[in-house]
């Protein structure tokens, strides 16, 4: 089973392409389409001015941002559980995780920061 | 007797998964590693960026400065981009060299277009007196943009690079699997501008 696997793999000479997923075309269109929408929206919002709200106006925004970074994870980069026998997986995981605590731990840390700093002890920043 | 059929049937007991591990080609995997690393770069300037986003310093702020239109024109060249490298990438597994070629042309120029328009805006705003060295915003501003922008633009020197090995080798096993690693980087570079557009131009100008 394994042996013929290999031979196979051996003779086409392209096993590395073989391998690698690369997609369909519908694969491409249907994640471009969806990227485009998932653009298109947050820009109208902004330049529309379409909610009075800001905030939440902001959160949309990186609502969308995030679903369309997971579009283009699946249909542009062809991540799934499987790939490279699942190490493409662990390690964006590894980086999600280290990327969420260093970005979110940056903004509260210097948030609290900022607080806690009486007026005048910070130099060029009139308060 | 019992034991004997049930190992006939079994035959050779495998300890290991077969399909699973063992990547023939370990490029792939370690490209992608490196494309991780990669991104824990810009996650440090998005959390520098975050930091200094309304440190302005008495100085012009993103509502003043930053052209909505523009950045939409931009987003939309490198999107189309990262179709187009797809499509090349389809061309590719179809062996189909003057197609691939055609496709890799079509990524690189609407890569140089990305540039070029980024380019314009950064000396928009340096000859208007918002260059990095005005405010802590502009410093992070361009530091991340930047950074983005050189990423797209060595991606190109690349993009050429790959054209001339495939248009003199053609598409032999060794520049698929350059292709291919071309191909996961300039997707990389899109994901990181939905980045970059959502949070430094959209949520700038809020």
């Amino acid at each position: 089973m394994s042996s013929d696997a290999h031979a196979t793999h051996a003779a086409d000479g392209h096993h590395a392409l073989a391998d690698a997923p690369h997609g369909t075309l519908k694969g491409y269109l249907t994640g471009f389409g969806l990227a485009v929408v998932l653009t298109v929206i947050p820009f109208w919002l902004v330049m529309g001015n379409v909610l009075d709200n800001a905030v939440a106006t902001g959160i949309l925004i990186m609502v969308f941002a995030i679903v369309q970074i997971v579009v283009h994870m699946i249909y542009f980069l062809h991540l799934d559980a499987h790939s490279e026998g699942g190490w493409n997986m662990l390690a964006l995981i590894f980086t999600v995780v280290l990327v969420v605590i260093g970005i979110v731990g940056s903004l509260w840390v210097m948030y609290h920061l900022d607080l806690n700093m009486m007026p005048g002890m910070m130099t060029g920043h009139p308060g | 007797m019992t034991t004997e059929t049930a190992l006939q049937t079994a035959g050779t007991p495998a300890f290991y998964v077969t399909e699973e591990e063992h990547p023939h080609s370990s490029t792939l995997l370690g490209f992608w590693i490196y494309i991780m690393s990669d991104t824990l770069i810009f996650a440090v300037l998005f959390a520098t960026f975050g930091v200094l986003r309304d440190r302005y310093a008495g100085g012009p702020t993103p509502q003043e400065v930053l052209e909505i239109p523009t950045v939409a024109l931009n987003t939309a060249m490198l999107l189309i981009s990262s179709i187009t490298c797809g499509f090349a990438m389809l061309e590719m597994v179809r062996n189909r060299k003057a197609a691939t070629l055609f496709w890799l042309l079509v990524t690189g120029l609407f890569g140089a277009a990305f540039v070029g328009l980024e380019l314009r805006e950064f000396f928009g705003l340096v000859a208007e007196g918002a260059g990095p060295q005005r405010s802590a915003y502009l410093s992070a501003f361009f530091t991340l943009v930047g950074t983005h922008g050189t990423h797209v633009t060595i991606g190109i020197i690349w993009l050429i690079t790959l054209m001339v090995q495939i248009a003199r080798k053609g598409l032999i096993h060794e520049n698929t699997r350059r292709l291919m690693c071309f191909s996961m980087f300039w997707h990389f570079l899109d994901v990181i501008w939905i980045g970059v557009f959502s949070v430094v131009y959209l949520l700038g100008v809020l």
